[in-house]
């Protein structure tokens, strides 16, 4: 039988499942603690009380915000060279610049300009600085800094550069982490160089992280090997992926809307995860969340790399319901994590969404009698702006015209009406409650390229697209009997000469073995 | 002649997009070469052409090729002054100041970066009065002034002048294959303008109306008010349609991106469609398949909320959008500005009909 755990580490709680086969055989939900590793010991211990196959699962996934949190709160992050080839062009605006500066006063250490690069067509722009590179690893060798990222104009396209500069940083100082810009981005320098900083600045924390969530396991006796689960809703083992923090900031949303996929056996659908301040709507196609496709800003920072293309709303359990002179209006404000001590229902003071629904009859939670007086109109008036707002936030992350499924998921789902408009139907799943991780226990391996084609037929360009995301893939643990392409896109691209196309694919697979 | 604040610059970038209608490229990397430059003690001097002698010589500048290739290879204030230094050195004579070829979109400030580095003021106007993709799309083509010569800068040290084109066609495909050869971007400083020529052939005070609309939105966005609403009282626009981006096709030909884009109505709009045709830039809408508006008529698609203009190249299925008309400068207007720039000159058989009457 195969069986998978499956972990989200969420600010609140984290959250445990055992999968079989396709199959949540527990589920359990304990808070989240500060040293993080008590938390998932505690939540598996749990997990193997309910069910003591826990401890013969053959694979373990974990999602967290934990890095995305590092970077918002601006801790715990660890200071960067970063080293841009690219020299004569770009000279003007170098790294960091357009960060905000305390982030950049926190992350900033060496920052070296050399030449080199290439042209969009794969020629060299100028040739690479080789002994510039070495003379700035003998100052980053000094320096005591230990995490270096690189950044080369059209590394996307051709990768030489830095990958050079990777081998002589390797020489010089063996022991800095270094992140190379086109494993992780895409074609917009300043963007994809922000993404290699951001993650450089993690990597101190991530394997920090990484190293206690494996004794976490280890000490709750279960030997699977550990995944990280990724932005775009798929795994890499964990040796792997602590190299690449970056990759995980959105994996909570990602694995909630994976979990409704899989929970409501659908690959096409609308997700509403309702928290307790906000309200997350998403969009299934092939089962995994659509992906953004413009810049994403993270604690500040424009980045372009894969994550999911999310409509967040000020609406959750906890939101205020405030009733002026003038009308009634619903937040942005929440009472958040103290829902139990301010709402109505709960004895306090605050008239909240959830009190709302309990006087609506839409839930039954703490005491009824305390929103008994509350006027009916006001509450049909509340009711009835819940929905314009869920209806409206549907509307703008619907992909075609027609009516569309929507599941729900998260702690608030309550909110959900049994209609809206544009849905066909509204889906109820069990186990909503621990959706993300359930998400993670179901991760994939994907592999993916975004590249820019010339002189080939659009068909031509999306198979040798596919060939090097299929080759992706398997190196990063893939079956490559199960690959399947989840995403194919392209992009003319004006003024360039010939025909030029900008195609990105993406596949995935189970995990092989 | 007056100072330029920070602010000011902030406020063209978001105007000067609005005016790209679709094209002209993002002008997020030239504003950030501003703030750098403005953090080292810039003040740009903006100047009303009326204050140039008619002898003054103006370079008009524009950073030119494809706006993907900017994205890896940034432009530089350097580089950007560099190819109105080599037009000096060619032409034996110094420049009074240096001013825009488009003001829509990105080329909107690449003349304040050149003016940073060379100490001189900018001129407030281009010769679009918003972006067009091609070199003969200029009031100085419509006024039959000499289209040469042209001074290309590339970043490594490589530099062409085009002495001279028998047309308009000619220095654009001329001057499009240098710039292919050395990477597809490029600075360039395009036929001098003395200052005659600015004061009755250029179209003036186009810098002052972007910086003005994107002033406008930062107001609006700050009272939360419609900045949509505040675009069209400070430009004197009319909405065309509202609704959400249903189809999208994009296709690259000749250099360019050509494409169609569907919007299906929405509010007061409902029931209703909308079409749209580009070439680079918005050229033509269609109504419910009636012809609606048309080049040179402004055509700018923005967010519905934050009124931020929207590229031919990020247009996206499912964004919701307003589609508002903005008043063609007169030259344009005029028979021989509708045969450079009007349906025809972008392949639609339509006689021109102003959405402003």
């Amino acid at each position: 039988m195969r069986r998978r755990i499956g972990i989200d580490v969420g600010g609140t709680n984290t959250d445990a499942v055992l999968l079989e086969d396709d199959a949540v055989a527990a589920a359990v939900k304990t808070p989240t603690t500060a040293d993080v590793t008590t938390g998932i010991t505690r939540a598996l211990a749990a997990l193997v009380e309910r069910a003591p196959a826990t401890r013969d699962a053959q694979a373990a996934m974990i999602g967290t915000t934990h890095f995305t949190n590092a970077v918002v709160q601006r801790r715990d992050l660890g200071r960067v060279a970063a080293v841009r080839i690219g020299l004569p062009s770009g000279a003007s605006l170098p790294p960091f610049v357009d960060w905000p500066e305390d982030l950049a006063d926190l992350v900033r250490g060496e920052v070296v300009l050399l030449e080199g690069g290439h042209e969009f067509d794969g020629r060299p722009l100028v040739p690479f600085d080789e002994k510039g590179m070495r003379e700035a690893a003998r100052r980053i060798r000094v320096s005591g800094i230990r995490s270096v990222a690189v950044a080369a104009v059209f590394s996307p396209l051709n990768a030489s550069g830095e990958e050079e500069a990777a081998a002589v940083l390797r020489e010089e100082c063996p022991d800095v982490a270094v992140t190379l810009s086109h494993r992780l981005g895409r074609i917009g320098l300043l963007e994809r160089e922000n993404a290699a900083l951001l993650n450089a600045c993690l990597v101190e924390l991530a394997r920090r992280t990484t190293r206690a969530f494996t004794e976490a396991l280890h000490q709750s006796g279960i030997r699977a090997p550990l995944y990280l689960t990724q932005n775009d809703g798929t795994v890499m083992l964990a040796e792997a992926a602590e190299a690449y923090p970056v990759y995980s900031f959105a994996s909570g949303p990602t694995n909630s809307m994976r979990g409704a996929a899989f929970l409501s056996t659908r690959g096409e659908a609308l997700v509403v995860d309702v928290g307790g301040t906000t309200t997350d709507i998403g969009s299934l196609r092939h089962g995994f969340p659509r992906e953004a496709n413009n810049v994403v800003e993270i604690g500040g920072v424009r980045t372009l790399f894969r994550m999911p293309d999310l409509l967040s709303l000020g609406l959750g359990g906890g939101t205020r319901v405030s009733t002026g002179a003038a009308s009634l209006a619903l937040g942005p404000a929440s009472v958040g994590y103290r829902l139990t001590e301010q709402a109505l229902v709960f004895g306090g003071d605050v008239l909240t969404v959830t009190d709302i629904a309990v006087a609506a009859g839409l839930i039954d939670l703490g005491d009824r009698a305390r929103v008994a007086a509350l006027p009916a109109a006001l509450v049909k008036e509340a009711l009835a702006r819940i929905r314009a707002m869920l209806e409206e936030g549907v509307d703008r992350m619907k992909t075609e015209a027609s009516d569309a499924p929507l599941i729900a998921v998260g702690g608030g789902s309550f909110l959900v009406p049994e209609r809206l408009a544009g849905v066909s139907e509204i889906l109820n799943v069990p186990h909503q409650a621990v959706a993300n991780a359930v998400g993670a226990a179901i991760a994939q391996v994907s592999g993916e390229v975004d590249q820019i084609f010339q002189d080939l037929s659009r068909d031509e360009a999306i198979t040798r697209a596919r060939q090097l995301a299929e080759g992706k893939a398997v190196a990063a643990g893939a079956d490559r009997n199960t690959l399947t392409v989840v995403e194919v896109e392209d992009l003319p691209l004006a003024y360039l000469p010939g025909n030029s196309l900008r195609t990105r694919v993406r596949v995935v697979g189970d995990i092989a073995g | 002649m007056r100072p330029v604040a920070a602010e000011e610059i902030e406020s063209l970038a978001i105007g000067a997009w609005i005016l790209g209608t679709g094209g002209g490229g993002s002008p997020y990397l030239a504003l950030l070469n501003m703030r750098q430059l403005y953090r080292q003690g810039v003040v740009c001097q903006l100047m009303d052409a009326a204050e140039l002698a008619d002898d003054d010589l103006v370079a008009v500048v524009s950073n030119m090729g494809a706006p993907l290739v900017g994205q890896e290879r940034l432009t530089d204030p350097k580089t950007m002054a560099l190819a109105v230094t080599m037009m000096e050195e060619y032409l034996g004579r110094t420049f009074r100041a240096v001013m825009s070829l488009e003001i829509g979109g990105g080329n909107s400030i690449q003349p304040f970066m050149a003016a940073a580095v060379l100490d001189r003021p900018v001129v407030d106007g281009d010769c679009m009065g918003r972006a067009f993709p091609e070199a003969q799309m200029t009031s100085f083509a419509i006024h039959d002034l000499k289209m040469y010569p042209l001074t290309l800068a590339d970043v490594r040290d490589n530099a062409v002048v085009v002495a001279r084109a028998a047309s308009w066609k000619w220095m654009e495909r001329i001057s499009r294959k240098a710039c292919v050869e050395v990477g597809s971007i490029a600075s360039t400083c395009k036929a001098p303008r003395t200052g005659r020529e600015i004061k009755d052939c250029a179209i003036l005070g186009s810098t002052t109306k972007a910086i003005g609309i994107g002033r406008a939105v930062q107001a609006a966005r700050r009272a939360h008010r419609d900045p949509i609403d505040a675009v069209l009282e400070v430009a004197d626009g009319v909405t065309l349609f509202t609704g959400k981006i249903s189809d999208i096709a994009r296709r690259t030909t000749e250099g360019f991106l050509r494409g169609t884009a569907a919007i299906e109505g929405l509010d007061d709009y409902r029931g209703h469609t909308f079409s749209l045709a580009f070439q680079n830039e918005f050229a033509v809408g269609w109504l419910d398949g009636q012809p609606r508006v048309m080049t040179p008529d402004l055509i700018c698609v923005l967010d519905t909320v934050s009124g931020d203009a929207i590229g031919t190249e990020t247009l996206r299925y499912g964004q919701r959008v307003t589609v508002i008309a903005l008043p063609a400068p007169p030259i344009l207007l005029t028979p021989k500005g509708i045969e450079h720039v009007g349906p025809r000159a972008f392949g639609y058989d339509l006689d021109f009909r102003s959405v402003f009457g």
